[in-house]
């Protein structure tokens, strides 16, 4: 049982990672709260699945183009509808939900609503001290991974990374020091959703695929990020495992515990949050810190 | 008589000077009187769940709009409401006359238990917190079926009347009792500390006012609206199901705060007065039954896109104007001011006065 858990909380916590990652920079740059992330996050994993099964393209040229269509799309969104809005705070957040909203109806519109079945991209299994790991979730494990190393090098080895994390700090300055915060804006929510595009991707094959799959992620991506501090890469890497293991150790260890796992994962949120309310690595916005 | 002359010059001098005055009049008299003119059992249960969910809105408003505490998990009250009358009323066997006030209390507990875990968070770290609490709540009711019905909930929970207008007519009274109260609320001293709560909270503290106390008092007042219209819905669908906390009706309600206009109260009433029917109205469609969501969601990115602040704030800057000097509202076909005789027209205006903030 310990294995198991190990396992699956490295897995769920390396999809988590990626997700909450990309929804905390979003944020930290340009401050939208976006409702839609998992909703790309869902969009690739369809795009995959008529790829791959439709389609019958290969699974890497499949999972390629389905990224790579998202987070094109992503942008179109956000000029479309996002940037209008910019000024007007709650109504871009209930843009983003509608948003989401619309993409939920047109997967259900287009696909129907049951589970899609998407065949393994890699078959077959090896056992690791008495516990069986599909290749499938070594996958999951090793493209996470890979995301999250290039993720750090971006932020913190680039130009643009520099440029992000400076934003992030302190947009006004950052434009006066000659940063155009509008590119930097559209170049986060294309990282962003492109870190989302490729976790549901890989997810696709394991988790099921229904029009309603954004749903659980969103709560636990939220409570993640809150944990972890909004707008705090670390927080959010940190915040993913804890929240990955506790699920893990719910699930496997209590007797209720797939209903009890989101419930269990948002106390400790909010068991954080009672003692450091602005989360694990927030940094307090406001200048009016008490 | 003289309270009948009072009344009239009342209604004259306040109500009649406006035209969004008179049609909040024209609409609460059109939703006593519909009954007795058109009493299709359709109509009446949309109107029966508008108003319903009218109340929930306006809650919300009250809580997120005045004083900034952006709730995103509001329909916690609404479900707890739901769920504490039913319970009593189905396994108690209490008449739902009362368990309805069971139901509130629980959930204007629950307000301020929420309340109190929120009084150190702020922005987007509330939103986000106050959206695990009615998620929790799913959690413990999935994980204890034996109690609370599990995922299809309780059935056969007793109405308040059998009687389709009798139903009707309880709504549209609690909805209009309420969202006056709230109007009232909002619009007093109260309103405006929360105001200002909102508006800068340090600002507030250091005049000397109490915001803790202040912001568990608005918590507790929008649970107590929320959880009575929660009871009333489950007691009227005679359901008491999970749907009722499920994270869909509290962004439901976000979306209809926002899109009728915040910290207006009337706003999300009007709201959903105008995108509940209208919804419903296009599942009636052949093909549309499917896709409502779809073009309820549409509908508000359109309207966004083109009305930033909210609808009704947009129609009223429409048909009325603010009076550059005494700041009251005036009807749009004026030229000068009501009250102070100011010219309104912005051409009239001299040049020396500042601009009208829009």
């Amino acid at each position: 049982m310990l294995q198991d858990i190990i396992i699956t909380g490295l897995i769920s916590g390396g999809v988590y990672a990626l997700l909450a990652i990309g929804f905390s920079l979003i944020f930290g740059v340009a401050r939208i709260v976006n409702i839609a992330h998992t909703a790309f996050y869902m969009l690739a994993s369809y795009g995959f699945y008529t790829l791959l099964v439709k389609v019958g393209l290969n699974f890497v040229f499949a999972g390629v183009l389905a990224v790579a269509g998202v987070t094109a799309l992503s942008l179109l969104c956000y000029k479309l509808i996002i940037e209008p809005l910019r000024e007007h705070e709650s109504a871009v957040l209930i843009a983003t939900i509608a948003l989401a909203l619309v993409i939920q109806e047109l997967m259900l519109f287009g696909f129907g609503g049951h589970f899609l079945g998407i065949p393994s991209t890699l078959d077959g299994a090896f056992s690791v001290g008495g516990v069986s790991v599909a290749y499938q979730r070594v996958v999951i494990m090793g493209v996470a991974a890979a995301m999250l190393i290039a993720t750090w090098t971006m932020l913190y080895r680039t130009r643009l990374g520099l440029a992000i994390r400076a934003t992030a700090n302190d947009l006004e300055v950052a434009s006066l020091m000659g940063m155009n915060v509008h590119r930097i804006a559209l170049a986060t929510v294309a990282f962003s959703v492109l870190l989302a595009a490729i976790a549901g991707v890989v997810v696709a094959p394991v988790y099921v695929v229904d029009p309603f799959m954004w749903l659980g992620p969103l709560v636990t991506m939220l409570a993640i990020v809150v944990l972890g501090g909004l707008g705090s890469v670390k927080g959010s890497l940190i915040g993913a495992f804890i929240i990955g293991f506790v699920e893990a150790i719910t699930v496997f260890a209590l007797p209720a515990g797939a209903f009890l796992k989101g419930a269990v994962a948002l106390s400790i949120m909010v068991l954080v949050l009672f003692v450091r309310p602005e989360g694990l690595y927030g940094v307090a916005f406001e200048e009016e810190e008490r | 008589m003289y309270w009948l002359r009072r009344l009239w010059s009342e209604l004259r001098n306040e109500v009649f000077v406006l035209p969004s005055r008179m049609l909040v009049l024209a609409w609460a008299l059109g939703l006593l009187a519909l009954p007795a003119v058109y009493a299709d059992p359709y109509v009446m249960r949309i109107l029966t769940l508008t108003c319903l969910y009218a109340i929930f809105a306006a809650s919300w408003d009250l809580l997120a709009g005045y004083s900034g505490q952006v709730n995103f998990g509001h329909a916690l009250f609404f479900g707890a409401g739901g769920y504490a009358s039913s319970m009593l009323s189905l396994k108690l066997g209490v008449s739902p006359w009362l368990t309805i006030w069971v139901g509130a209390a629980v959930a204007t507990l629950l307000g301020l238990g929420v309340g109190y875990i929120c009084l150190r968070l702020r922005g987007a770290y509330l939103s986000l917190a106050t959206l695990a609490f009615p998620l929790i709540a799913v959690g413990l009711l999935l994980a204890f079926p034996g109690f609370s019905g599990g995922e299809l909930g309780m059935f056969g929970v007793s109405r308040l009347t059998n009687n389709l207008i009798g139903n009707y007519y309880i709504a549209v009274i609690a909805m209009l009792v309420l969202v006056f109260g709230m109007w009232l609320i909002a619009d007093s001293k109260f309103g405006l500390v929360l105001h200002a709560i909102r508006d800068d909270e340090l600002a507030a503290r250091a005049s000397g006012i109490n915001t803790p106390r202040y912001k568990l008092t608005v918590f507790a007042i929008a649970a107590f609206a929320a959880g009575v219209a929660g009871a009333l819905l489950a007691h009227y669908l005679r359901i008491a199901a999970p749907f009722l906390l499920e994270t869909a009706l509290s962004f439901q309600v976000v979306i209809w705060g926002i899109f009728g206009g915040v910290a207006t109260i009337y706003g999300p009433v009007a709201a959903v007065f105008v995108l509940f029917p209208l919804i419903e109205w296009f599942g009636g469609f052949q093909g549309f039954g499917e896709r409502r969501l779809l073009f309820f969601a549409v509908i508000v990115l359109l309207v966004l896109l083109f009305m930033p602040r909210g609808l009704v704030p947009w129609v009223r800057d429409k048909v009325e104007t603010l009076c550059p000097r005494c700041k009251q509202r005036n009807p749009g076909w004026r030229a000068v001011c009501r009250l102070c005789e100011a010219p309104l027209s912005a051409t009239d205006r001299p040049r020396s006065t500042a601009p009208r903030k829009a």
